[in-house]
């Protein structure tokens, strides 16, 4: 009967998500009045995951299961969700958990509710508040089946701590041929700089930097702060960026601590996807560009003179902070 | 080969987010509904993958009526048949039984969706569909090259991509990459013509029972006026003192 979350990670590391995910799960397993019962795969220091509520852990190890596959992964947590008799699943929303997460609703025969941002309103009925339309709306949905399934929108819970003490047991699903019809043959990937989706802070920019050859401040920027870099729709159209780095409605969905926008205007298609960060700074010359309606900050003025100037401030800020 | 290309029917994103009826129904009213963006990428591609090794390629919507037009479009962009499942799209459960359906009855190789609709983002219809028929299925898909059943996808991942063997069956969730932005397909004069007369066929939906249900909506609370600095002294002072965020 506990509610059950799977705690995402990668090459054998908890993600920060995950954390959020267990606070999460507390949180429904207090209003429930059950506990808290983890799901990890191939992850080694399952212990960490008692700080955060959870008061048992399922440890799956399978060598089949080393890089993510949507449906042998949505298998295992099925399985688990079984053998705990779990009628409330919660998931993150990561592109791999957004991946697995209809093959495992379907599975579970689990009314899905995506983009979740609180707590269950109720739970006898079971009405839970998700942001809809690019973050524009909420809607409270009830969900009628006997076992839910919630994905919980990054960065809305938070973490918190809240010690107990954890039972680790290993767990070992069953899992069949079809899991595996697709098979991974590469993987291109940037080991070397913080992702868009794990990034507490991103640093983008637009069409007002006028050229590929000026990002490097950008760059820089990011570097200090410990930021992804992203752009606007246009900079990757004009194959200044790559794609991968375009955030927006049509691009990668962003949703950090602090969004800083250097130089973009803030087309509505933009914001819609950067609407979920938390502060956002704007600094762009025109004072008429639509993004200062939806910042917290700005600075009405030349990227080319601030930006620079912001490069320097912060590393004395940090050093004095460090 | 036969491709089935899933279309929503969504408000255009410029549109005024407003609700109805004690908040509990979005207000169409003065809205603009367009072809979903996500699934205009697909669309392009299976005009693609047909005019390179030769496939049918059916849309098919889940909608009243009121859609049609945006049948019509995809219909002027060079699909052969439409298809309109006759039951308002109420939550992506339904959706994906009623597509599933779809795709058993019309024995489908490939079925193209967008990663997610633009209005309620659920992201779950595409994945339901691989599961429901038991098809493979490949989410954020930004490449796909079909040659007889074997297919080599790629997945947009965090900070890159990965190339994935599988075969069809498949269903995939596709997103802009599939095709890029300039290549998107748009109805020409003769393509508008001929759309006048291909088929658009109106089924009855299936009885399922729902899961999820929609109670009311609600707007976040307006957001504050942005405080403007004039020097980077007095931004990361309020970043780290009133923002907390560096």
């Amino acid at each position: 009967m506990s509610v059950l979350v799977y705690t995402e990670s990668e090459e054998g590391t908890f993600k920060k998500i995950a954390f959020e995910a267990v606070s999460y799960a507390k949180g429904i397993a207090d209003m429930l009045g059950t506990t808290v019962t983890a799901v990890s795969i191939n992850v080694n220091n399952t212990n960490q995951l008692g700080k955060y509520g959870a008061s048992k852990v399922l440890q799956v190890s399978n060598n089949q299961l080393q890089s993510f596959n949507a449906s042998a992964y949505a298998d295992t947590i099925a399985q688990a969700a079984k053998s705990e008799a779990s009628q409330v699943v919660i998931i993150s929303s990561s592109a791999n958990s957004k991946y697995l997460a209809p093959l495992l609703a379907v599975n579970m025969e689990a009314g899905f509710v995506p983009n979740v941002t609180e707590l269950p309103i109720s739970t006898s009925p079971f009405k839970i508040s998700s942001s809809v339309f690019s973050n524009k709306a909420f809607a409270i949905t009830e969900i009628t089946t006997e076992t839910k399934l919630i994905g919980l929108a990054k960065n809305t819970f938070g973490v918190l701590e809240n010690e107990i003490s954890l039972a680790v047991e290993d767990f070992a699903p069953s899992l069949s041929e079809s899991d595996f019809n697709n098979k991974v043959s590469s993987l291109e990937k940037v080991n070397d700089k913080v992702t868009i989706a794990d990034a507490d802070i991103v640093v983008s920019a637009g069409r007002g930097l006028k050229g590929p050859e000026n990002w490097r401040m950008i760059e820089e920027l990011a570097e200090i702060l410990g930021a992804a870099t992203a752009c606007s729709k246009p900079v990757s159209d004009l194959g200044w960026r790559p794609h991968g780095e375009h955030v927006g409605q049509t691009g990668k969905p962003v949703s950090s601590n602090l969004y800083i926008a250097i130089g973009i205007s803030g087309a509505i298609q933009h914001l819609a996807g950067v609407n979920s960060s938390k502060v956002k700074v704007v600094i762009n010359n025109d004072p008429e560009a639509p993004f200062f309606k939806a910042a917290d900050y700005g600075i009405v003025g030349d990227a080319f003179e601030f930006v620079p100037q912001l490069i320097e401030k912060l590393k004395e800020f940090k050093s004095n902070n460090a | 080969m036969k491709i089935l290309v899933c279309i929503s029917h969504v408000p255009d994103t410029t549109s005024r987010i407003n609700f109805t009826e004690g908040n509990s129904k979005f207000d169409t009213n003065d809205v603009q509904f367009v072809m979903n963006p996500n699934d205009e990428f697909g669309l392009t591609r299976a005009m693609w993958l047909k005019e390179k090794q030769g496939a049918t390629v059916h849309v098919v919507n889940v909608g009243g009526p009121e859609t049609e037009p945006t049948l019509r479009k995809a219909l002027a962009i060079g699909a052969d048949e439409a298809i309109r499942v006759n039951t308002p799209a109420s939550d992506g459960f339904n959706v994906a039984k009623q597509l599933a359906n779809i795709t058993n009855e019309g024995e489908y190789d490939l079925i193209i969706c967008g990663r997610e609709s633009i209005d309620y983002n659920g992201g779950m219809v595409p994945g339901m569909i691989a599961k429901l028929t038991g098809a493979n299925f490949v989410n954020m898909c930004i490449n796909i090259e079909v040659e007889g059943t074997n297919v080599t996808a790629a997945r947009e991942i965090d900070g890159g991509k990965e190339i994935i063997n599988t075969s069809l069956p498949l269903v995939l969730a596709g997103q802009k990459g599939i095709v890029q932005e300039a290549d998107l397909r748009i109805p020409n004069m003769r393509g508008i013509m001929q759309a006048r007369s291909k088929p658009l066929n109106v089924k009855e939906p299936i009885d399922i029972n729902t899961q999820t249900k929609i109670t009311s909506f609600s707007k976040p609370d307006s957001k504050g006026a942005v405080k403007l600095v004039d020097n980077v002294d007095e931004l990361i002072k309020l970043l780290h003192q009133e923002a907390k965020v560096i």
